[in-house]
């Protein structure tokens, strides 16, 4: 699996998908992010975010058109191999509960490292227990490093959370509303560390929510309703 | 593979109580299986084991499960006998090493007593090299010495010294006591689990003397004749006999009596021993040294024990051949030999044919077992499976991180590989730990000796079954675990 190094983080053309067929729950015709940019989509429930996020993950397959992360079409892949894609191209953090109940938090920071070989490859030399303490360093976690998971404050839990999405320097990094459990001050704070730590990896990041008043502190604003042409009818049907 | 193995168990452990659970069920379907496995083929062994190193068993014709039964269990009684003329020409035979004879027929509260000789307790062999050996005393020799079974010993609570009344016939009890003749104790056999435990053994003479003394003294309170004359009634003090021993008198030395045949045993030596009975009168005195005072010259001759006792007919006999290759072609001998007709059986061949008979129990114990082998395991299915709802999160996250079918199929199979194995385990140890704890109930109730071994070639293939169904099981919810994170996405909504 090559990746193009010139190529778009994110390029969707002509995408279609449908849960059963004849009702698209996902129709864009185009949808270009590039390297490095912070992108918030915008979307009130029901417009297919989850949905569109799952294509770019890899996790759903596009009915037609094409989806490519780094230059790659997921659409042709195999299962496996949209598996193994994402293991060392993507990393990705849930609205909540994103962490291994049974792991520490530094076990849950490692996970993606531990069960993909590529993705260890990208640490190179450093030490990925050292790459996984530095990472909670930059997030402010050290002091939680050896913590039951679940002893977290959901603040915490989501920033270990972005820890392990950081980890071995992923090129795209996926946010499904990773703020909505958060009060405000949070919020933002937690925006900072993700903005800083992904620019230091320099990590396309894309962020979907449907809280606006995000959307200031990102680079580029996509209104999904308005590049979905299937979110029309979804909102009419509900 | 590592970090799957450390995932698998970390994730088992976070939840520990299912998986306790679930390897509790497992360990008590491997114990039942282990188990009964284990206790058949005790059974089977000791049953096998029975008897050893014996050629051939010789009754009178008849069947050779019938010979066999009486001879080796004690179960039924041969209805005819052979005469002792035929049994001596057999022992004779050139290519037969020695013999066991056995003369059967009377029982004492329950428990067989058999007439046999010395070479009973040189010869008879049972499971690997299992010798009959005193717990104490020594062999009977003299007519009325007897020798118990451990069983017969520590189930009526005789020791060296007792003395012992015998019925005639198979009975309880009750139909015709010997009293004339009354036994006693004068040793007791370590245990063997084979039913030498629940006998009781005499000498032929012993045997004879009794039916004697039965025949002719229905008082029981008056002179028994001399041996060597099977019906001599009132022969008292008459020592002519060709074949009688002279009347030896306690404390007195054994005149050395040409042409009499003394027999070399231990207990036909005069001097007062314990097993020595007193003269008709005080039958039942247990140990009573008979003091010599009381030893007329008169009663000398009713002295059981030193009087050999010829007798006329044992019931059946043990050979073994001094070339074991030659015991087919003796069997064939003594089968068509028509002077008088004997069946010989090899015991080795009715044994097995006997446990044929028997062995559609196992049968149903070992499906008994599979049963619940197969109610373990789907316990451990129902416990993966159910477990499985409560971490679809765990799997949509694995999926998110990149987790392949592969890991999430190897982290589930994994998890119930090791809750079988667990189970195993534990289920094994189960077994050894009842057998060393509870196998002195088990011998004492029911007589199977069930020895502590390794496991079987069968306990094997049922723990590699068991293991192995254990882990395709995992296959179950980790199939369906994989589908369920593709289409629940990355964010099933919990």
């Amino acid at each position: 699996m090559t990746v193009d190094a010139a190529a778009p983080a994110v390029a969707l053309s002509n995408v279609r998908f449908a849960y059963c067929p004849g009702r698209d729950v996902v129709s864009i015709d185009s949808l270009t992010i590039n390297r490095g940019e912070t992108v918030f989509l915008h979307g009130p429930s029901g417009s297919g975010k989850t949905t569109l996020l799952g294509l770019l993950a890899g996790v759903l397959t596009a009915t037609s058109g094409s989806v490519r992360i780094l230059g790659q079409d997921l659409t042709p892949l195999s299962s496996g191999a949209r598996d193994a894609f994402r293991a060392q191209h993507l990393g990705y953090v849930f609205q909540q509960f994103n962490l291994i109940p049974y792991l520490s938090v530094r076990e849950n920071i490692l996970l993606p490292v531990r069960l993909d070989r590529e993705r260890r490859a990208k640490l190179g030399t450093t030490d990925p227990v050292k790459a996984a303490d530095a990472l909670a360093a930059e997030l402010d976690i050290a002091s939680a490093i050896h913590s039951p998971v679940t002893e977290l404050s959901v603040g915490q839990q989501q920033r270990v959370a972005v820890a392990r999405a950081l980890i071995g320097s992923p090129e795209v990094i996926i946010c499904d509303e990773p703020t909505s459990a958060l009060d405000s001050d949070r919020r933002e704070r937690f925006l900072e560390l993700l903005f800083a730590s992904c620019h230091k990896v320099g990590a396309t990041l894309v962020f979907v929510s449907h809280d606006f008043t995000l959307q200031p502190l990102f680079s580029r604003t996509v209104e999904l309703p308005e590049i979905n042409s299937a979110s029309a009818t979804i909102a009419k049907e509900n | 593979m590592g970090t799957i193995l450390r995932l698998a168990m970390q994730s088992l452990r976070s939840r520990l109580f299912t998986s306790l659970l679930t390897v509790a069920s497992i360990a008590l379907s491997v114990t039942l299986l282990v188990g009964i496995e284990h206790v058949r083929s005790g059974v089977r062994e000791s049953f096998a084991g029975t008897i050893r190193g014996v050629d051939l068993i010789v009754g009178a014709r008849g069947g050779s499960l019938q010979v066999l039964l009486s001879t080796v269990f004690g179960i039924g009684a041969s209805s005819t006998a052979i005469s002792y003329a035929t049994y001596e020409r057999w022992a004779e035979h050139p290519a037969v090493a020695w013999s066991i004879p056995f003369a059967l027929g009377d029982s004492h509260r329950g428990y067989r007593v058999i007439g046999t000789t010395n070479d009973f307790y040189e010869r008879y062999r049972y499971r690997q090299d299992g010798r009959v050996t005193f717990a104490s005393g020594a062999a009977a020799a003299g007519d009325e010495e007897v020798v118990l079974g451990a069983e017969v010993a520590s189930r009526l609570r005789y020791a060296v010294g007792s003395p012992i009344v015998v019925t005639h016939g198979l009975q309880g009890g009750g139909i015709a006591d010997h009293e004339a003749h009354p036994f006693t104790v004068v040793g007791v056999l370590n245990r063997t689990f084979t039913p030498i435990d629940r006998a009781i053994y005499v000498t032929l003479g012993g045997i004879e003397a009794m039916h004697e003394d039965f025949e002719q003294v229905p008082g029981a309170v008056q002179v028994a004749p001399p041996a060597g004359t099977p019906v001599m009634p009132g022969a008292e003090g008459a020592p002519v006999m060709p074949g009688a021993t002279p009347p030896p008198m306690p404390g007195a030395t054994p005149p050395p009596m040409p042409g009499a045949t003394p027999p070399p045993m231990p207990g036909a030596t005069p001097p007062p021993m314990p097993g020595y009975e007193p003269p008709p009168g005080t039958p039942t005195m247990p140990g009573a040294e008979p003091p010599p005072a009381a030893m007329q010259p008169a009663q000398s001759s009713s002295d059981h024990a030193d009087h050999d006792h010829e007798p006329e007919q044992v019931s059946s006999f043990m050979v073994g051949t001094k070339n074991r290759f030659e015991a087919l072609q003796l069997q064939r001998e003594m089968n068509t030999d028509i002077t008088e007709p004997v069946t010989a059986i090899i015991p080795g061949v009715a044994l097995g044919e006997l446990w044929q008979n028997i062995s559609s129990a196992e049968v149903g114990l070992r499906i008994v077992a599979l049963f619940a082998v197969a109610i373990g395991l789907t316990g451990m299915l129902v416990a993966l499976y159910s477990s499985l709802d409560a971490r679809r999160r765990e799997m949509a996250i694995l999926r998110a991180v990149g987790a392949g079918p592969r890991t999430i199929v190897s982290l589930l199979v994994i998890e119930s590989a090791v809750l079988a194995f667990v189970g195993c385990v534990i289920g094994v140890a189960l077994v050894y730990a009842i057998l060393a704890l509870g196998q002195g109930a088990i011998e004492a109730r029911s007589g199977i000796h069930l020895a502590i071994r390794g496991l079987g070639a069968t306990e094997w293939k049922y723990l590699a079954l068991v293991l192995g169904a254990g882990t395709l099981i995992g296959f179950v919810p980790a199939i369906k675990a994989y589908r369920t994170s593709l289409t629940d996405g990355l964010s099933p909504r919990s």
